[in-house]
C-alpha cells in the first residue's frame, strides 16, 4: 500500500483549500523556475526516467511523446492541450484534480509547455464540469496575479498562457483530434492520422495532447526525482502512483491514489470496504472504464492493476475506472447500457461505427430479454469484429470490446436466457 | 436525449441580441483565442446565449430555462464571421446546447452503467412520480424538464444527477425528491453529496490522508 508520504495528490478529497496559498503550503510552485532553467532536455529525460505513461487510457510513455514535438521553434507556435474531457463511464479522477488540486495542473502545464516549446496551453474541460471549470479558472487567475503565469512565468524567463475551453457534452471530444476540432469551433469529429498532432494539431500547429493526471504529476516527479516515481509501482514499465476510481457494488465506492500494480483485491478490500456481500459475491469487474473488456471473478482473484498485467489478461488499465458488479447484476443489461452509451456518443463520421453501434444496441436489447437465437450471439460477435479496427478513432473499438468481453465470459448466461425466453413463449 | 433541432418551429423568436452584460462576456471569450481564430469562440458564445435566455426565462411567466434560439445562432455566425450552417452544426452536435425550449430546471439523470448499478432507475422513477411527467417532458408551470443523459463523470458518487450547473450526488429516491422540492420553493439545495460525504472519499471515512482529514475535521 502507498504510504501517505509518497502521495502526490495530498488534497485529493478537498480537506484543504484549492487556492494558491493552500497549494503552496502543500509544496506546489516550489522552485518551479529552477526546473525550467535546467532546460528542455533535462525535463524530458527526468520524465522518461520516471517511467510515466499517459494516464488518459492508452498508456503511451509521456517523455517520449513530448520528444516528438519539433526541436526548433519556427513562426508556427507550439501548443500544449490538456484533456479534461473526462467522460469514460466509471472514471471521475480528473474531476478531483480540477476542483481540489488545480495548481498542480497549472504548474505542470507550465513545465510541460516549456519542455515542448509551447507558449500556451488549452485545457479542455467537459462542459458538465461547470463548477470544476470555474475553480480551475479561478486558480489560473490567481496564478496570473502572482506572476506564475503570463510574461516571465514564475520568473522562469518563459512566457506562458493558459486558456480554459469548455466542452458541451460530447464523449468523443476526449479523443485527441476531435478535441482539437472542438477547440477550433467545429463539431468534435476525429481527424485521420497522419498527420499526427505533434506535426499538425491545433490550428495546424505542432500540438501535444495530454491527460490531466499526466500533467498534474509532473511537478512532483521533478521535485522528488524521476527515480523516486520509478521506484513506486509494480515494475519499471508500470511505475509510479495512479488515481483509481472504484464504483458500483462495493461497500464504499471512492477515488484513491495507490501504487500502480496494486492487486485488485487489495484495492477493493482496503479502500472500498470490500465487495457488497463479500468477495465471493463478486460477479465481474470492468477494470479500466467502460471500454475495457470485463474480467470474471476467477481472474479478479489474482489480477494486478497496471497496464501490462491487464493487457496480458486481455483487457486494459484504461483510465483505471474500476466498475464492480456483484452477483445480483443483470450482466447482459449492464453491457447493453454501455452499448446505448456508445450509440449515443458515436460522432457519425464512419459508417461502421455510426450504423454498427446502433445494431449492437438493438441486438443487445433483445439479448437482455432472451428474445434471440443462439446463432445471433455469433452474429453479434461478428458485428463487433466488423466495427473494431475499421474506424478513424477508437470509439468503434470501445463499443466492440465490452460485448466481446461479455460473450467471452458469460456466453452460457446469454444462452440460458434465450432458452428461458423460448420456454416461456 | 436532446430534442431535434427545428429551425422553423413556432417557438423560434424573430430576433436575438446579446445584452450589454453578455456582450462584454462574449468579447472577453473571443479575445482568448489567437487573432483570426475567432471561430474557436463559437462554443463559449453559444453557452452565453443559452445563459442569457435562462436569465430572461427566470423572470418570465411561466418560467423557462436556457436554450438557444435560431436567431441567436444567426447572430453568433455574424459576430464570428462564420457560415450559419457551421453554427447550427455545432449547436446540434453537442448535447448541452438546448436547441428547443426547456424548463427552468433541467434535471439530467445519469443512467449509464455505474449509476445504473447503484439504482439510478429508482431515482428516475421517483422524480417522474413526484412531478407527474415522463422523460423528455416539462411540467406545466415550466419549472422542470426531465432528461436522461450519458455518464456525467461522478461514478463513485452514484447515483447522481445534474440540474443546470450543479451536481447532486449519493442520491436516494427520498433525497432526490427533496432536492426538487427545495428548488420548487425557489431556494438552492446543498449541491454535491446528499449524504454529507466529502467529495470522492470513502463514505466510511477516508482510508488515506487521515491526518489531513483530522485537521480539516472530516469524519
Amino acid at each position: 500500500m502507498l504510504a501517505d508520504k509518497d502521495r502526490i495528490f495530498t488534497n485529493l478529497y478537498g480537506f484543504e483549500g484549492s487556492d494558491l496559498k493552500s497549494a503552496q503550503k502543500r509544496g506546489d510552485w516550489d522552485k518551479t523556475a529552477s526546473f525550467i532553467k535546467k532546460g528542455r532536455e533535462w525535463i524530458i529525460e527526468e520524465v522518461k526516467t520516471s517511467g510515466l505513461r499517459g494516464r488518459g487510457g492508452a498508456g503511451f510513455p509521456t517523455g517520449l511523446k513530448w520528444s516528438f514535438m519539433p526541436k526548433t521553434l519556427t513562426e508556427r507556435p507550439h501548443y500544449l492541450v490538456i484533456n479534461a474531457d473526462e467522460s469514460e463511464p466509471g472514471t471521475c479522477k480528473d474531476r478531483d484534480i480540477l476542483r481540489n488540486e488545480p495548481h498542480k495542473l497549472i504548474e505542470g502545464a507550465l513545465i510541460a509547455g516549456f519542455a515542448m516549446g509551447a507558449r500556451a496551453a488549452f485545457i479542455y474541460v467537459r462542459g458538465e464540469f461547470y463548477n470544476e471549470g470555474s475553480t480551475l479558472w479561478q486558480a489560473i487567475h490567481e496564478a496570473y496575479d502572482a506572476g506564475l503565469l503570463g510574461k516571465n512565468a514564475a520568473k522562469s524567463g518563459w512566457d506562458f498562457d493558459i486558456i480554459v475551453h469548455r466542452g458541451a457534452g460530447a464523449y468523443i471530444c476526449g479523443e485527441e483530434t476531435a478535441l482539437i476540432e472542438s477547440i477550433e469551433g467545429k463539431k468534435g469529429q476525429p481527424r485521420n492520422k497522419p498527420p499526427f498532432p505533434a506535426m499538425a494539431g491545433l490550428y495546424s500547429c505542432p500540438t501535444t495532447v495530454n491527460n490531466v493526471e499526466t500533467i498534474a504529476v509532473v511537478p512532483t516527479i521533478l521535485r522528488r526525482g524521476g527515480k523516486w516515481f520509478a521506484g513506486l509501482g509494480l515494475n519499471e514499465k508500470n511505475a509510479g502512483t495512479k488515481l483509481f476510481c472504484i464504483s458500483g457494488h462495493v461497500n464504499n465506492p471512492c477515488n484513491v491514489e495507490e501504487v500502480m500494480g496494486i492487486s485488485l483485491r487489495d484495492l477493493i478490500d482496503k479502500h472500498c470496504g470490500g465487495v457488497r456481500g463479500g468477495w465471493d459475491n463478486l460477479l465481474a469487474v470492468i477494470p479500466g472504464g467502460s471500454s475495457t473488456p470485463m474480467l470474471s471473478k476467477a481472474v479478479c482473484d489474482n489480477i494486478h492493476m497496471d497496464f501490462d498485467s491487464l493487457k496480458e489478461a486481455g483487457t486494459g488499465l484504461g483510465t483505471a475506472g474500476v466498475i464492480v458488479m456483484d452477483k445480483s447484476t443483470d450482466i447482459i443489461q449492464a453491457i447493453c447500457r454501455l452499448s446505448q452509451f456508445y450509440m449515443h456518443e458515436s460522432c457519425g463520421q464512419c459508417t461502421p461505427c455510426r450504423e454498427g453501434t446502433g445494431w449492437l444496441w438493438r441486438i443487445m436489447k433483445r439479448m437482455v430479454q432472451g428474445n434471440a437465437t443462439v446463432e445471433e450471439i455469433d452474429q453479434l460477435y461478428e458485428v463487433t469484429k466488423e466495427i473494431e479496427g475499421h474506424t478513424i478513432c477508437a470509439l468503434g473499438d470501445a463499443a466492440a470490446w465490452p460485448i466481446q468481453g461479455l460473450i467471452k465470459n458469460f456466453r452460457p448466461e446469454m444462452e440460458r436466457r434465450i432458452m428461458e425466453y423460448r420456454k416461456a413463449a | 436525449m436532446k430534442k431535434p433541432f427545428d429551425l422553423n418551429a413556432e417557438y423560434q423568436p424573430e430576433h436575438f441580441k446579446f445584452s450589454e452584460k453578455y456582450q462584454k462576456l462574449a468579447d472577453k471569450a473571443i479575445a482568448l483565442y489567437p487573432k483570426g481564430k475567432q471561430q474557436s469562440a463559437v462554443m463559449p458564445l453559444l453557452d452565453l446565449a443559452q445563459r442569457q435566455v435562462a436569465e430572461e426565462g427566470a423572470k418570465a411567466t411561466p418560467v423557462y430555462g436556457g436554450w438557444i434560439p435560431r436567431a441567436a445562432m444567426d447572430h453568433i455566425a455574424e459576430v464570428l464571421d462564420m457560415h450559419k450552417v457551421k453554427v447550427y452544426e455545432v449547436a446540434s452536435f453537442y448535447s448541452m446546447y438546448n436547441t428547443a425550449p426547456v424548463g427552468q430546471y433541467l434535471v439530467q439523470f445519469c443512467t449509464t452503467t455505474p449509476c445504473w448499478l447503484c439504482g439510478s432507475s429508482d431515482i428516475v422513477n421517483a422524480c417522474k412520480n413526484h412531478l407527474g411527467i415522463d422523460l423528455g417532458e416539462t411540467t406545466k408551470d415550466g419549472k422542470f424538464t426531465l432528461m436522461e443523459v450519458e455518464c456525467l463523470g461522478a461514478c463513485v458518487n452514484a447515483p447522481m444527477i445534474q440540474i443546470n450547473d450543479d451536481y447532486y450526488e449519493d442520491l436516494t429516491a427520498a433525497s432526490v425528491v427533496e432536492v426538487l422540492e427545495v428548488l420548487a420553493q425557489g431556494l438552492k439545495p446543498q449541491i454535491g453529496s446528499q449524504t454529507g460525504r466529502k467529495s470522492s472519499m470513502s463514505s466510511a471515512g477516508p482510508t488515506t490522508l487521515k491526518e489531513e482529514a483530522k485537521k480539516a475535521k472530516v469524519v
